[in-house]
């Protein structure tokens, strides 16, 4: 099966249910890899235990950035080539981005209070988060309020790619601007600054949450689809009362 | 100090990892509740004689 073929949502929907048991088997084992490896890790010279506040923290914020990504790809599928299945990953992954952007808000702020002596702050880092959950809040409010798909689709995608501008802010907001965020300590210049310790379980639960969003994923968008097929039949039914 | 002993802030990091798992378990119910009632919502309109064209029914997916 090509890539093409999965414009057919048919196909796509065959596919979803075959895979879907194994992603889901996939991310529990991956998850309790994970928090296993976070219980064992040992504590931080300065932080303390809190440091496995880091192992949830950093990849649902990782990922609130790249489900926007995904989201932006989708918008450029919906606007330059159409495809049939652009606008219903953009939706359907939108309220996935919103709860872990939520969560890297919240468990971000949790790990604040006890480091910095703050839950909340107004420097760059964590306004531009803010701002980003806001942004996913937007859009959802958006694909509710039109009751056209097509014409949602259109508005949500520019909306989406005109947000997509707030990724390289949220990313370099701690080196452009004095924040009291640490700097980036995985993904920089010249390899990672954690030690192993942190690293790998880290990088473990940073997968397990990456296949929890591909799980969760096709799981909406298929919900998505099927939602789609309900408002054609609605639509027929009406149509055939008023004939 | 043992590895899951969690010092003086144990309440922050707690209240992390369930929270994210809260969430996370919300999302899987709200997708899985979603997902029977669109498939019941179509059984219920092929039921009363609306199909689509391909002809092909909720059962189908």
């Amino acid at each position: 099966m090509t890539l093409i073929d999965l414009a057919n949502p048919t196909r796509f929907l065959n596919l979803t249910s075959r895979v879907l048991p194994w992603l889901a088997a996939a991310t529990a084992i991956l998850l309790l890899i994970g928090l296993y490896q976070a219980a064992m890790a040992p504590d931080d010279y300065q932080q303390g235990a809190t440091v496995k506040i880091m192992f949830v923290h950093v990849p649902n914020a990782w990922l609130a950035m790249f489900v926007w990504g995904v989201m932006s790809v989708a918008a450029l599928g919906t606007l330059v080539w159409r495809h049939p299945l652009a606008d219903v990953a953009a939706k359907a992954a939108a309220p996935i981005g919103a709860a872990f952007t939520f969560l890297a808000l919240v468990t971000g702020s949790l790990w604040g209070r006890p480091m910095w002596g703050t839950y909340w702050e107004w420097d760059a880092r964590l306004t531009s988060v803010l701002i980003l959950f806001l942004m996913y809040l937007g859009l959802i409010a958006l694909w509710r309020a039109v009751e056209d798909p097509s014409r949602a689709a259109r508005a949500a995608a520019v909306l989406t790619l005109v947000g997509a501008l707030n990724l390289p802010i949220i990313k370099f907001s701690v080196d452009w601007w004095n924040t009291l965020h640490q700097p980036a300590s995985v993904l920089r210049m010249g390899g990672s600054s954690l030690d192993r310790s942190f690293l790998i379980p880290l990088l473990v639960m940073a997968v397990a949450f990456s296949l929890l969003f591909v799980t969760l994923h096709l799981a909406a968008m298929r919900n998505e689809i099927l939602r789609r097929r309900v408002r054609s039949l609605q639509m027929m039914q009406a149509s055939r009362r008023s004939a | 100090m043992t590895a899951m002993s969690l010092g003086p802030h144990a309440s922050f990091i707690v209240t992390s990892y369930a929270l994210a798992s809260a969430v996370v378990l919300l999302l899987i119910v709200w997708i899985a509740i979603d997902y029977r009632r669109q498939k019941a919502r179509l059984r219920e309109l092929e039921a009363s004689g609306v199909v689509r064209r391909s002809g092909r029914g909720a059962a189908d997916v």
